[in-house]
């Protein structure tokens, strides 16, 4: 049976710049059609320090990034010693033989890749060499490969004559010194070209385009990991008539400025990690209270505080629900893949929009980096919703209805005081019980609006489901997939509407004897809100920093089956 | 909004201050109005928390916009009003608490961006809704009810603080000369770029400051108010500081630099500059 599935990670030191390389090989492979997904993880400093990338090239649809590594490229001894561990039996590890010498352990090729790619007279033709040798070794034919060159560097004009030759001699050199050490991984299985067309981005870049397609105009920011490359993504391309995207000087402005450009009649957005959104905890309670539209993205990172800037947990999901003092409770949607970041963000302001109110788009560090070819959306078939705009005269009394009321735009009719204390119709601040009642019920019956997320589910019939959420879709779809194979009968669901969740999806757990929900914090936070719901929901929890293995999954979803069999006998 | 609206039971304490900013304000407001023909709705106000947050709910005749959000962002909530709709006119009104202890960190940005707004600062030196706690203008000594046995710290100079960050408007007002401060607040609005109008606004229950800024000659007071000369040229910032550095309360426009560009104008700029893409354009750049 030939190979279908490829894993590969280059590791070594910040600012090396195989990074780029690791990258090209990605988007290499997705272009002659095969699934390409890539998983990063940084240390917080410029350069230097222990980095790595991994890439994972498959024949189908990819869940995770792969437990073990089939090829392991390393570009110093520290990486060597810290990953040759996770490279599986016959697997093999590549270095580069200019930089380390490692002592042969059977499995190891050494090739100059700086030396051979220079000697092609480019001196960025190393990365080349690499993928040359990785080729060879699962035997990916060379044209293939050469194609992508072609298309990468073709344009003379910008890259000059020499660049495609030379790189296709890089990929050469790295072939043959790879061919002539004997290590073979076997053949990886011919891609399946998909019948659709495709783009290769990370979640982040999908966050973006969806929010543009909702009709985002008005974007602001502050630098933060995991979140930054939003913001730059927006200073880039949120230009033009009407738009106006802006780095400003803290989340607090962040927040607050979103808030007026959307009180204006904008739509707006911010995009932060843990403590930017933790700064625009007073904020959001403002845009509930006082009923303006606006969809903060937090990309998760370890926390509390400063936290683990630059690695991937799901601890933040407590804190976007309920962000800030007095009775809230925000609409949150967590994508679990690189293509739903995009429908996540539509939904985001779609929900922003029609409720009139803020939204918490959840996404996490591991899909902010990751990239992944996924198909192209028909943005003819996303729908897109506008607040409902108020078109009467002056006098308007504007929070006067028992639920949503139109919204009146500043420079037309209808003036009001949109009023972070409590109010009466027309806005004006009121400390009367009664007031209070009314409003707060007002605020809460409008999430009611919000209950037509979809959801996934299968195998409904079987006691005991499997429900992940957010980036843990993914290795969770996997091992559900494994330990059906082995006769467990689990049903799964996955849904990324949070809150309010589609309440059919809420009515079937509730019949479940058991809900396992696999999460990355500590304290098993989505399982905390089923339970508050009435699931009986238990947490598999991991707070490492990084994803889960489909294996760990596996094994202790397995164990978890195996307890509640016993238990089952013992009543 | 109370005038019409008898549910609201909130009002300024008899002879604070903020009454007389309110009808400057208003007749700014009115006499732009008329100016320019445009409908009161193409003002926003947008206020801060405390006593003169309130001014958003107590303007009389044709109302505004108004954004009463929360505390010390008055400046960013207004920032996001003015670059969504650059053809709003956006007048923050809000207290020394309010502007320049939680939501100072506000102002030097702004500053920086020329941002083409008007802010009106009441500033009586004392939180007035908590109950008379010391506040960044209560003046070294001051005895509040935070600072019982005197304020330790030196009362902070906000007009000199405000041409040390670049405001390109600086004026200062008092709320019992009605029709001047009307004029300061008018000028602000018609000045290109981020102005501030600081406001003696006395609060009479905690901090009586109308005899001190007026004098009393029976009782030998001297005004501490006075008059910024005619021949003063608010283009000249070193006659700026001299005006602010002189002590007392300077009455009239202390700085305008009219040459600055405002930030909208270079946002423009910018845009025309980066040129603009579909979101097709967009999503079709990520093809394999």
């Amino acid at each position: 049976m030939k190979k279908t599935d490829f894993v590969v990670r280059f590791a070594g030191e910040g600012g090396q710049g195989f990074l780029s390389g690791a990258e090209g090989f990605a988007q290499a492979h997705s272009q002659i059609g095969y699934h390409t997904q890539t998983f990063a993880t940084f240390p917080s400093q410029i350069v230097g320090g222990p980095t790595w990338l991994q890439v994972r090239i498959s024949t189908s649809e990819i869940l995770s990034r792969g437990d073990e590594l089939d090829v392991l490229v390393v570009f110093n001894r520290y990486a060597y010693e810290a990953h040759k561990d996770e490279v599986k039996p016959g697997g093999v590890i590549l270095f580069d033989s200019d930089k380390l010498q490692l002592e042969d352990g059977g499995n190891s090729l050494g090739i100059p890749f700086d030396k051979l790619g220079r000697s092609t007279g480019n001196v960025r033709a190393a990365n080349m060499v690499v993928m040359g040798a990785l080729a060879q070794l699962v035997d990916i034919p060379q044209e293939l490969l050469e194609g992508y060159v072609r298309k990468r560097w073709g344009n003379t004009a910008r890259y000059g004559e020499k660049t495609v030759p030379s790189n296709i001699r890089a990929l050469s050199l790295g072939r043959d010194a790879a061919g002539s050490s004997g290590f073979t991984l076997g053949r990886l299985a011919d891609p399946i070209k998909p019948d659709y067309e495709q783009i290769l981005l990370n979640g982040n870049y999908a966050i973006c385009l969806g929010a543009c397609h909702a009709g985002l105009q008005f974007y602001v920011g502050y630098p933060i990991s995991p979140a930054t490359s939003i913001l730059m993504w927006m200073q880039t391309n949120l230009t033009g008539a009407g738009r106006f995207a802006y780095q400003v000087s803290s989340e607090i402005e962040s927040i607050t400025a979103a808030l007026g450009a959307s009180f204006a009649g904008k739509k707006s957005m911010s995009a932060t990690a843990g403590p930017g959104f933790s700064l625009m905890s007073e904020g959001l309670g403002l845009a509930w209270m006082a009923e303006i539209p606006v969809v903060i993205a937090n990309i998760q990172r370890g926390g509390p505080s400063t936290g683990l800037p630059t690695k991937t947990e799901q601890s933040d999901l407590l804190a976007v629900l309920t962000p800030t003092h007095g009775d809230v409770r925000l609409p949150v949607i967590a994508p679990g893949t690189v293509e739903e970041c995009f429908y996540a963000a539509v939904a985001a302001f779609n929900w922003a929009e029609r409720y009139q109110g803020p939204v918490v788009l959840l996404s996490e560090h591991s899909l902010s980096e990751r990239q992944q070819n996924i198909r192209k959306p028909d943005l003819s078939k996303v729908a897109v919703e506008n607040r409902d705009v108020y078109g009467g005269e002056n006098g308007y009394l504007r929070y006067e209805a028992p639920t949503l009321s139109p919204m009146p735009l500043p420079g037309g009719p209808g003036s009001y005081a949109a009023n972070g204390s409590e109010h009466d119709p027309q806005g004006d601040t009121t400390h009367l019980p009664t007031r209070h009642v009314e409003m707060t019920e007002r605020r809460f019956s409008k999430l009611r609006l919000l209950e037509d997320g979809t959801f996934e589910s299968r195998n409904t019939e079987a006691a005991i489901a499997i429900m992940p959420w957010g980036g843990s879709k993914g290795p969770a779809q996997a091992a559900y997939e494994q330990l059906m194979a082995a006769d467990e009968n689990i049903a799964w669901y996955y849904t990324m509407y949070l809150h309010p969740l589609p309440p059919k999806l809420l009515e079937e757990l509730r019949q479940k004897e058991l809900v396992i929900v696999p999460e990355l914090n500590y304290q098993g936070q989505f399982a905390t809100v089923l339970r508050s719901f009435g699931v009986r929901a238990e947490p598999v929890t991991q707070y490492t920093g990084l994803p889960f293995k489909v294996k760990d999954l596996v094994d202790r979803i397995a164990e978890k089956l195996r307890a509640e069999k016993r238990e089952g006998v013992a009543v | 909004m109370s005038k019409n609206n008898p549910e609201y039971d909130f009002d300024w304490c008899p002879g604070c201050g903020d009454f007389g900013v309110r009808r400057a304000l208003e007749a700014a407001v009115e006499q732009r109005r008329i100016e320019l023909e445009l409908p009161a709705e193409n003002n926003v106000v947008v206020a801060g928390i405390g006593c003169s947050g309130n001014m958003v709910h107590l303007l009389e005749g044709p109302q505004p916009y108004g954004f009463h959000g929360i505390h010390g962002r008055t400046l960013p909530i207004a920032m996001g009003i003015k670059m969504a709709r650059t053809d709003l006119n956006v007048i923050v009104v809000a207290g020394d608490g309010d502007f320049l202890s939680i939501g100072m960190e506000h102002i030097a940005p702004q500053a920086a961006r020329n941002l083409n707004i008007t802010s009106v600062i009441m500033d009586n030196a004392v939180y007035g809704l908590t109950k008379g706690q010391g506040s960044p203008t209560s003046h070294k000594g001051h005895v509040t009810s935070s600072t019982p046995y005197g304020n330790p710290v030196e009362g902070l100079n906000a007009l000199r603080l405000y041409l040390t960050l670049g405001v390109s408007f600086v004026a200062s007002g008092f709320s019992s000369k009605v029709k001047d401060l009307s004029r300061l607040i008018h000028a602000a609005m018609t000045h290109p770029g981020f102005s501030v109008v600081q406001v003696q606004s006395p609060c009479t229950t905690y901090y009586d400051t109308y005899e001190q800024l007026k004098g009393n000659t029976r009782k030998g007071i001297e005004p501490t108010a006075w008059d910024v000369p005619d021949d003063h040229d608010p283009e000249d910032l070193a006659a700026a500081y001299d005006i602010v550095n002189r002590g007392g309360v300077p009455l009239g426009v202390v700085y305008s630099d009219q040459s600055r560009t405002t930030f909208d104008t270079r946002v423009d700029e910018m845009a025309e500059k980066a040129g603009s893409r579909t979101v097709q354009e967009m999503v079709d750049s990520y093809a394999i």
